[in-house]
């Protein structure tokens, strides 16, 4: 029994770097950049929720709503200022800026929210599952969180198959100028990807920050690369290789923690990534690139 | 007045000029051939055109509009299509997404129905592998996609880099066969080719590009006849 709740507690946090991982996956497929400023989005989003919700008393659906709006807004304005006057630059130039970013986003938080750690209120308000006569337990989070990430993973894919900004968004991070031929607005396309990364970013920080409620300026930076390692893990630039990446670093994460140690869970994580890397270069389902001549 | 009008067109690639100043003219209804060796600045006057690249100088009028300054998304809309060298068709996606793709600007989903038919039409090939991915079509038929895509935006005027570049003796006759059946319909087409027997074959006029500068230009019967052409560009 203790296995499967820990299993299920894996599959949750796994979730939660799943849909993180998707705005590193989504970015990195349109515009060829590792977005390290993503991490720090979900501390943002956190942050709103956080004051909203403790600060002025609102509900917890509104909170995250605006929370989720905030963050888009952001997602976007972070493209305009600091990636697009840098779209000819060499790969490290963006590479170095998104760190910048990063640094800034924390430091600003710390400068507007101080360094205190906020115990964050949880805004899941479901009551948990009882099974096997109270011997497994599933708590309210963990349901909503799982459900969350396939309801966007559906929601996205969807998205990308059937709609006409989806479909330019494919032939964008698949060919940028033939795209533009067609008569695709490559920069809004850009924006439009960082928007829906950013504000997913919000709905996973919010369900990170429920199941782990302690909040401070540096909360995004850890689950933000642990997701990053789960997009490379399922293969970069592929939405469903988020997804799977996602769950089984969860999974690692948790059972490492629970059957090796605690203290190395987060070097087990790693230590797989390496791994991951040394077999199959391009990820799980990722794509072997071929340099066309 | 001429549909499509290049005034004195100068591109860079950093400090290199690969266009020296070029004016020329397609009038409705054409078919214009650019042909010239390699390097020479064919695919980039053509990438100049549909605003893939900038100019450092000069003038691109369509339809009595300077498009020079106007962003390349834009431009399809206005009724100009192009057909890049090296096909890009997108790979990862099937034939009718690459299709509708080519639709992207248009809004009435009837007549972009009615397109639809009209390039399976032209293309069966393309209808009988609609829900393949791009990649895995044949050189020939990624190329009738890349047409058929440009197609799709009901081009008034269509610009072709190098359609016949890697392909089979049949399918380049194949090729300019439905080059010629594009302009029948009505649709003005300027064709950039190394092939200029085949070019100069199915053109009204042409102009020779070399370095960067047009150095002859005219009647396409007439150049075939050319001494100096019939020596540099059709090997007699």
């Amino acid at each position: 029994m203790n296995f499967l709740s820990y299993l299920i507690n894996g599959i949750s946090l796994g979730s939660v770097y799943a849909i993180i991982a998707l705005g590193y996956t989504m970015v990195y497929g349109i515009a060829k950049m590792l977005n390290f400023a993503h991490g720090d989005v979900i501390m943002v989003g956190c942050y709103i929720v956080f004051m909203t919700m403790s600060g002025q008393g609102w509900g917890a659906v509104p909170a995250v709503v605006l929370s989720i709006i905030v963050c888009t807004v952001l997602g976007i304005v972070i493209e305009k200022i600091a990636y697009k006057p840098l779209r000819k630059a060499t790969p490290l130039a963006v590479l170095i800026t998104a760190i910048g970013v990063s640094y800034f986003l924390e430091n600003a938080a710390l400068l507007i929210f101080g360094a205190d750690t906020r115990s964050f209120t949880n805004v899941v308000t479901l009551p948990a599952l009882k099974l096997a006569g109270g011997a497994l337990t599933i708590s309210g989070t963990t349901i909503v969180t799982f459900l969350a990430c396939v309801v966007i993973m559906a929601a996205l894919m969807l998205f990308i198959k059937k709609t006409k900004a989806g479909q330019a968004m494919l032939a964008v991070s698949e060919d940028k100028d033939a795209a533009q031929l067609m008569g695709v607005n490559v920069n809004a396309t850009i924006s439009l990807t960082f928007a829906i990364g950013s504000g997913l970013a919000a709905v996973a920080g919010v369900l990170f920050c429920s199941a782990y409620p302690t909040l401070t300026p540096y909360t995004g930076a850890m689950p933000g690369i642990k997701a990053f390692t789960a997009a490379v893990f399922g293969g970069i630039g592929s939405i469903p290789g988020a997804l799977i990446g996602g769950i089984l670093l969860g999974v690692i994460e948790i059972l490492g923690r629970a059957y090796i140690s605690s203290q190395l869970s987060d070097a087990i994580v790693f230590a797989v990534l390496i791994i991951v890397l040394l077999v199959k270069p391009s990820g799980i389902l990722g794509k072997q690139v071929h340099e066309k001549v | 007045m001429a549909m499509l009008e290049v005034k004195n067109l100068e591109v860079y690639y950093g400090v290199i000029q690969a266009i020296k100043g070029i004016s020329f003219e397609v009038n409705e209804g054409e078919v214009i051939a650019l042909i010239g060796a390699n390097g020479a600045g064919k695919t980039t006057t053509l990438q100049t055109i549909t605003g893939m690249l900038q100019p450092k100088a000069g003038e691109i009028i369509f339809e009595g509009k300077d498009i020079s300054k106007i962003p390349g998304h834009k431009i399809v809309s206005m009724g100009m299509a192009h057909v890049p060298e090296g096909r890009r068709v997108f790979a990862e996606l099937s034939v009718y997404e690459n299709l509708k793709l080519g639709a992207y600007t248009r809004k009435d989903k009837k007549e972009i129905e009615e397109t639809l038919a009209r390039v399976y039409k032209s293309f069966p090939r393309l209808e009988e592998r609609k829900n393949q991915l791009a990649g895995t079509l044949s050189g020939g038929e990624q190329q009738m996609l890349a047409m058929g895509r440009a197609l799709m935006s009901k081009p008034k005027i269509i610009l072709m880099d190098e359609p016949s570049m890697g392909l089979s003796p049949i399918l380049v006759e194949e090729i300019f066969h439905i080059i010629r059946e594009i302009s029948a319909s009505g649709t003005t087409v300027l064709l950039v080719e190394q092939n200029a027997k085949k070019a100069l074959a199915i053109a009204d006029r042409a102009y020779v590009l070399e370095t960067g500068n047009i150095v002859l230009s005219g009647d396409a019967k007439e150049m075939m006849n050319n001494d100096s052409i019939k020596k540099a560009y059709l090997g007699e």
